[in-house]
């Protein structure tokens, strides 16, 4: 099913800056989609001939910890104080965030310093009495999947796949999940704001895809922050998770796509946990539904071997998506490292193809 | 008990985000509606604003030392649908606060998950500047995580090498080693804005929830460890 909402959208155009970026980096990502840091900034630089700069200063922005409630509001102000300070001494003033809470957290922030000065005033002097830094407001915050819609053009003018499935010689269907904090916070600062979100869909339509529309789109993956992190709680996350795939399953989509780290994660490992559990899966054929990062799909667009986009470090297989875009791999390089030896014991495939 | 509440309602009107977050509640359930909290567990956002609402300090205070206010997913749909703009999720983060502030959180069975959330998270973030490591995420605690997480958390050296991840080393770089003079200001701002201090409050309410609790060594002083197993074990009815 086509969705049929592209009047709306035009009510948020956001403005998204064309070169010179700062970015910041996602602790999720980094630890179980690092390909898709990787290649991000490989596509800005060597596909788009952008300037970005990689920081090895900066931290985290400790937005789990402040959604988990340990950190107070604060902090997390004085620490995007840093990594705003951190820019202005590169002389940038576009941040480029990875993550779609850190995202949420310097929208949040930033709306907070419109609207309270003095809070502002209150963290330029902490961050100058624990670090003797200065700082300047940026002039830009956008998202990594911000960047990548932006430039969905000229991604597709140097594709070497589309998004059709190369038997059929239809478009693929692919399911389009939104982190919550990327718009349902401050709607005017994602595209298309919360209720039609585009950032995503637009990457798929240009790119030869068809956008799938089922119920609970705009429902939350489940994360919860402190309903993953304590494990007694786990459930809550699993049951939202499931909640959706319940949803999409009669749409019988070849992949989902995600803007954010935990969605990524989460709707990925909970269809092996629901495949454990109840012997249930909702792709096609019995197996599971794809679940990949827009720079994973970018990247195959592009031609990027599926192996050095981290595509390995998916628990549901990548490869039925892969071969219906017609992409030519190497099974056996999947659980290769760089000298080309098996890594480990590679782990087992089952029937479902869940691995 | 007066002081307690007296403390409570200085801490909700000192805090922007309780200013931010509550405009005139009409009591239109549309938050409950969208709350994923509100349909796996017995939580209603609405309710919850009804009461804070009300200025009620001793309901306020129950509410502190109950389960509801650790439901919350933090998800934010609310924030969009409220046709009042208020904003439940963020109304809930500054209860928390207060609630680990006044020790209202060891009360209840989610609120003493706090403890677990500081020692494991918290104690991450000093240590290393990033909220997780994939030395931290152990398969036996996480089988969710399935065969493939297994396979790269053994052989984690490698297998990020192949993506081109700088996994413990020096400079830039997915998962590099954050450096000496970061990690000082990291902390040197920890200390500075409170967070420190939050966390010096929830080990010292845990202690005293654990020696209330006979959770306590041979010396009779309370035994963090077996403390936290036991939170990390408490289910609903076994308290
Ligand atoms: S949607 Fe807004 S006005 Fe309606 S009950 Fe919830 S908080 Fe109150
Ligand atoms: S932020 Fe909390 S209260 Fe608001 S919709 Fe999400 S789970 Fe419900």
């Amino acid at each position: 099913m086509q969705t049929e909402t592209s009047k709306n959208w035009s009510q948020f155009n956001k403005d998204i800056a064309n070169d010179h970026y700062y970015y910041l980096r996602s602790c999720i990502r980094q630890n179980f989609f690092p390909g898709s840091e990787v290649a991000f900034l490989d596509i800005l630089r060597n596909k788009l001939g952008k300037t970005i700069y990689d920081d090895a200063s900066h931290t985290t922005c400790a937005g789990i910890g402040y959604h988990c409630d340990i950190v107070p509001f604060e902090t997390i102000q004085a620490l995007a104080a840093r990594h705003f300070s951190l820019m202005t001494e590169k002389g940038l003033k576009h941040a480029v965030v990875s993550c779609v809470t850190s995202f949420g957290i310097y929208s949040e922030i930033l709306d907070t310093w419109n609207h309270f000065p003095e809070s502002l005033e209150k963290t330029r002097n902490a961050l100058r009495k624990s670090t003797g830094r200065e700082f300047e407001l940026p002039e830009n915050v956008v998202h990594c999947s911000d960047i990548v819609y932006k430039f969905r053009k000229e991604i597709k003018d140097q594709a070497k796949h589309t998004l059709t499935n190369t038997k059929t010689g239809k478009p693929l269907k692919i399911v389009d999940h939104i982190g919550c904090h990327y718009a349902k916070i401050f709607p005017e600062r994602g595209v298309g704001g919360a209720e039609f979100p585009k950032v995503l869909t637009g990457m798929i339509t240009a790119w030869g895809g068809e956008t799938v529309d089922y119920p609970e789109r705009r429902h939350c993956c489940g994360f919860g922050f402190r309903h993953y992190f304590v494990k007694n709680n786990r459930s809550y996350s699993l049951s939202n998770s499931k909640k959706k795939f319940e949803s999409m399953e009669p749409f019988q989509p070849d992949a989902i796509v995600t803007n954010c780290p935990g969605c990524n994660l989460f709707l990925d490992r909970w269809q092996y946990t629901l495949e454990q559990i109840e012997r249930k899966t909702y792709g096609q054929q019995g197996q599971g539904i794809p679940v990949l990062t827009y720079e994973e799909l970018a990247g195959l667009v592009l031609g990027y071997d599926p192996w050095k986009l981290g595509l390995q470090f998916h628990q549901v297989e990548v490869e039925p998506f892969l071969d219906k875009m017609g992409i030519a791999y190497k099974k056996g390089d999947k659980y290769k490292n760089l000298d080309g030896k098996i890594i480990g014991e590679r782990p087992m495939v089952n029937e479902l193809n869940i691995v | 008990m007066q002081h307690i509440e007296t403390l409570i309602k200085e801490k909700l009107n000192s805090d922007i985000r309780f200013v931010e977050g509550l405009n005139a509640c009409m009591n239109c359930g549309i938050c409950t509606a969208i709350c994923p909290a509100a349909e796996f567990y017995d939580y209603d956002p609405r309710t919850m604003l009804t009461i804070v609402q009300s200025g009620n300090l001793q309901k306020i205070r129950e509410l502190l030392e109950s389960d509801t206010i650790w439901y919350c997913g933090q998800c934010m749909s609310c924030k969009t649908r409220c046709p009042r703009h208020n904003c439940p999720g963020l109304v809930i983060s500054v209860l928390r606060k207060i609630s680990q502030e006044t020790g209202a959180f060891t009360q209840s069975r989610m609120g003493r998950q706090q403890y677990l959330l500081r020692k494991g998270l918290g104690n991450a973030l000093l240590n290393i500047g990033y909220s997780l490591h994939p030395s931290f995420i152990k398969p036996a605690d996480h089988p969710e995580q399935g065969p493939v997480w297994q396979w790269i958390f053994e052989n984690a050296s490698e297998i990020y090498k192949t993506v081109g991840a700088n996994l413990d080393e020096e400079g830039p770089g997915v998962l590099r080693k954050i450096d000496k003079e970061a990690m000082t200001e990291f902390r040197a701002i920890f200390e500075e804005t409170g967070c420190l201090e939050l966390f010096r409050l929830i080990d010292q309410y845990s202690s005293i929830k654990a020696l209330e609790l006979g959770i306590t060594n041979e010396a009779n002083q309370p035994d963090m460890d077996q403390y936290l197993h036991f939170i990390e074990n408490e289910q609903e009815t076994s308290y």
